[in-house]
């Protein structure tokens, strides 16, 4: 291994905070990326009359296993799984709810927390634990996207106009400068009403803002490194300009720009849940946490919707942060491993 | 009487398990009045060493040994003990003074700060005392409108304002013109001398230690190797670590030309203006002429030295040879006496890049030159990618191996990144790096500057071996004459972006014409 690369290991994991953080949510993010296989309305297998079926991954209709209807099997409907039982065996998740699923016995809902839904159901009658395990994974997915999309367009928008300078650098500074005048919040919400938002709609939204936090530190950057005398000594070989960006000034953007990548993910994921909590979002029915969240606020009676919502986001956001902070550490030249 | 003592100073950086010892059991004393110069090279712990007699080794380094100021402990006295020697007892000058001296106060508000009042009278007799009486009226100056030898003035009056009993002067005239260097040198040795005080001077350049010290400390990798007075260690070195340093001041002379060479490369009039706008339509107001007016011919297989103080154009005038920098005016490159010459400003792009090969530059600092992430096989390939794609993989190991053997270098480095080695090694990379294409013209930025005196001689010696073996035809920039005179076969000296006045290296040395090339052959050799 690089010897830098080494050191930059060992101050990641001396950040002994952000390391464990670092796994945490690595576990988290992981076990949610599985959500179908841990809270699921459909059993993971069933035997039935010898021959082993998956129904997460094939529908079946319930005339298949000998029911009334010639519709998709409702696993939780107690005649199928008597029908099923019957004839073979069923293996369950551990969650037998979906994100959708509605537990007609939890009434009135929102149903504080029992057995059946360790976390009580949300004000339509659905599990809130099986939702906040697909919400989590949404809000990561999302998050995580928003970051990577950005920080190309970021990277390479910076890389242009420092390497070039000049009236390149001029014009694009200028355009950033209005661009970033814009009333970000109300021109998605502009635009959320004018499509059906849905998960790349709201990514491409948030993607036109989003986009120009790296720019800056990239352009400083790529200002500094085009003047490096290795980089002057690539042109006087006579190495061409896209070459010398990419092999000579980029590893030095990508230092701080890796710094600031970990904080676009917090800032994407935080977005997120404000426009899904103020209803511009996600489309209705997601499982979403700025959806429960908006829950918790209009039915203050059931408080583990808010309490829910809260506490999963705080961590899952400090999560994110303590591990931007090992990786701040972990490119820091000055900081010495101890 | 002893003014300072130190016993078996040791200094240890603990880093995981590894402990580095930058100072190991260093012991010295001065008295009082008189001038101790620490030599050594860098990273030898003389800085170190000396900051430790403040108590201002990094927080990180773990002390043993004593140090005694006046009989009062040093090493472990409380903060407020310390607080009230610096500055007061032992005060000192650093190497940057557009760093040591903080740009948002006025210079009169610095001074009065050592002071501890405003005391206007007392202010006018320290500028006074360093040299800048003229600078009564200019109290309410900032630091960046002051020249770096005033900086430099200012941050030694600042440094005498409490009458110290022992300054320490760290590499004070480094950052500084070889004309202004000779100034503040002469100026610490006479505040020396009149006010009685002691001085720690850390230096490497012998010269000034055989101008002013009294004594002299030799320190290589954090050891003492020798000390004494100075004209005994100069006159009859003991260890060998001395009598090398002594032995490697740049000496000998160019290399021998070959008969009736032809012109290789010539400019005509060649112009580097940098425009300065105005206003919102930036229209040009007018031109920083880096470069102004230049005509040179330089025959094959010579050296032309360009010498002039920081800002004079002899970086721009390279870079613009080289066709690195926008110029406008006449570059004739001529590759062989019967080919067709070349002329190399009306190319661009693409079609001066088949050319690149024949002419390259090295810089120079070589810790900045060579890029961090690259092994040094890939450094030296880069520039055969680009002028022989053809080439196997074989074919290019075989000129690096070639090229690395040539520059004194073995060839199982390859692999190894370039924090790896020393300044030295690293500047033969960069040589290598430029020799690999054989190349006929190359622009030598102060390749010595940034290295140890040691090692200066010998990249010097690569470089006159290279000449001969290839006909290599250099332009050596260069602030520093001695080196200068050992491998130029001309001299060019340049001021304010003209050419003053140009001769052989003998002339130039024997019977300059202009003063200023007087003075700065004066200043150069300390006479």
């Amino acid at each position: 291994m690089n010897p830098l690369t080494r050191r930059r290991l060992d101050l990641f994991i001396a950040n002994r905070r952000g390391w464990w953080s670092f796994w945490i949510f690595l576990v988290l993010f992981i076990f949610t990326l599985f959500a179908e296989f841990i809270a699921n309305d459909k059993p993971l297998i069933i035997s039935y009359k010898g021959d082993l079926h998956f129904p997460i991954f094939k529908t079946y209709s319930e005339k298949y296993f000998g029911g009334d209807f010639d519709t998709e099997a409702f696993y939780r409907d107690p005649h199928v799984q008597s029908l099923i039982n019957a004839e073979g065996w069923m293996v369950w998740p551990p969650i037998r709810y979906s994100y959708a699923t509605i537990n007609y016995d939890a009434f009135p809902a929102p149903f504080p927390p029992s057995s059946e839904n360790w976390l009580g159901t949300d004000d339509q009658g659905r599990d809130v634990l099986a939702r906040l395990i697909y919400g989590f994974r949404i809000s990561i997915l999302f998050g995580l996207t928003l970051t990577i999309t950005s920080a190309i367009i970021g990277i390479f928008a910076g890389a242009v106009q420092g390497y070039f300078g000049g009236k390149t650098d001029l014009i694009f500074q200028r355009f950033i400068e209005i661009w970033s005048g814009l009333p970000e919040l109300f021109v998605l919400i502009i635009l959320a009403s004018l499509v059906t938002p849905n998960f790349w709609w709201l990514l491409l939204i948030l993607l036109l803002f989003t986009w120009m936090s790296l720019t800056a530190v990239v352009r400083a950057e790529f200002l500094r490194a085009r003047n490096f005398d290795y980089v002057k000594a690539a042109r006087a070989l006579g190495v061409g300009e896209f070459r010398i960006m990419i092999k000579h000034v980029l590893p030095n953007a990508m230092v701080a720009a890796m710094t600031m990548i970990p904080f676009i993910m917090s800032g994407a994921v935080t977005a997120l849940t404000t426009l899904d909590f103020l209803g511009f979002g996600l489309p209705a029915g997601t499982a979403s946490l700025g959806e429960l969240l908006l829950q918790g606020k209009n039915n203050p009676d059931a408080p583990w919707l808010g309490f829910t919502g809260f506490i999963v986001i705080a961590a899952m956001l400090a999560l994110i942060i303590f591990i931007s902070e090992a990786v701040r550490d972990a490119f820091d030249p000055r900081k010495v491993v101890k | 009487m002893t003014l300072l003592s130190v016993q078996n100073l040791s200094l240890t950086f603990r880093h995981k398990d590894r402990a580095v010892e930058a100072v190991k059991n260093v012991s010295f004393t001065i008295e009082k009045g008189e001038m101790l110069a620490i030599v050594g090279e860098s990273g030898s712990g003389k800085s170190l060493s000396a900051l430790a007699c403040m108590g201002l080794q990094p927080p990180a380094a773990a002390v043993s040994g004593s140090i005694t100021l006046e009989g009062k402990e040093v090493i472990g006295a409380p903060e407020s003990t310390l607080r009230s020697i610096r500055g007061k007892e032992i005060s000192m000058v650093f190497q940057e003074p557009m760093t040591a001296l903080n740009p948002l106060h006025t210079i009169g508000k610095q001074i009065a700060e050592m002071l501890g009042k405003t005391d206007i009278s007392k202010i006018h007799e320290l500028l006074e005392s360093v040299g800048l009486g003229h600078f009564k009226d200019r109290l309410h100056s900032y630091p960046h409108q002051l020249s770096g030898g005033e900086r430099q003035r200012v941050m030694i009056a600042m440094a005498i304002a409490n009458n110290p009993s022992l300054l320490i002067a760290d590499e004070p005239t480094t950052a500084v013109d070889v004309t202004v260097q000779a100034k503040i040198l002469k100026l610490i040795k006479e505040l020396q001398q009149s006010r009685k005080m002691a001085v720690i001077f850390i230096t490497h350049d012998l010269t000034v230690v055989k101008k002013l010290a009294d004594r002299v400390a030799i320190m290589k990798q954090g050891e003492i190797v020798e000390q004494g007075k100075v004209s005994e260690i100069f006159a009859a070195p003991k260890h060998p670590y001395t009598q090398k340093l002594l032995s490697s001041e740049p000496k000998g002379e160019a290399v021998p030309l070959p008969a009736a060479p032809h012109v290789l490369m010539a400019c005509e009039s060649l112009k580097v203006h940098f425009p300065i706008k105005k206003g919102v339509f930036g229209r040009v107001a007018s031109y920083v002429k880096a470069v102004d007016d230049i005509t040179l011919s330089i025959p094959k297989g010579s050296t032309l030295g360009l010498v002039g103080e920081s800002g004079s154009g002899k970086s721009t005038l390279g870079f613009a040879l080289l066709r690195l920098l926008k110029s406008q005016g006449r570059i004739v490159y001529l590759p062989a006496p019967d080919a067709s010459p070349v002329q190399l400003d009306q190319l661009r792009g693409e079609k001066l890049k088949p050319l690149r090969c024949h002419m390259q530059p090295v810089f120079q600092d070589p810790y900045a030159s060579l890029n961090p992430r690259m092994n040094i096989q890939q450094i030296i390939e880069e520039g055969i990618l680009v002028h022989f794609p053809e080439l196997s993989q074989k074919a290019r190991d075989a000129m690096v191996d070639g090229i690395l053997q040539e520059v004194g270098l073995p060839a199982d480095i390859k692999t190894r990144f370039p924090h790896e080695f020393s300044g030295g090694q690293r500047q033969r990379i960069s040589i290598a790096r430029a020799m690999v294409l054989k190349p006929s013209f190359v622009v030598l930025d102060e390749p010595t500057s940034a290295l140890d005196l040691t090692v200066q001689s010998t990249i010097i010696d690569l470089l006159k071996n290279l000449q001969t073996k290839h006909g290599l035809t250099y332009i050596f920039i260069s602030h520093d004459l001695r080196v200068v005179r050992a491998i130029s076969h001309r001299i060019a000296v340049l001021y304010k972006g003209k050419i003053l006045e140009e001769g052989t290296t003998k002339q130039i040395f024997e019977s300059a014409k202009e003063d200023y090339t007087k003075n700065l052959i004066k200043a150069a050799m300390l006479e």
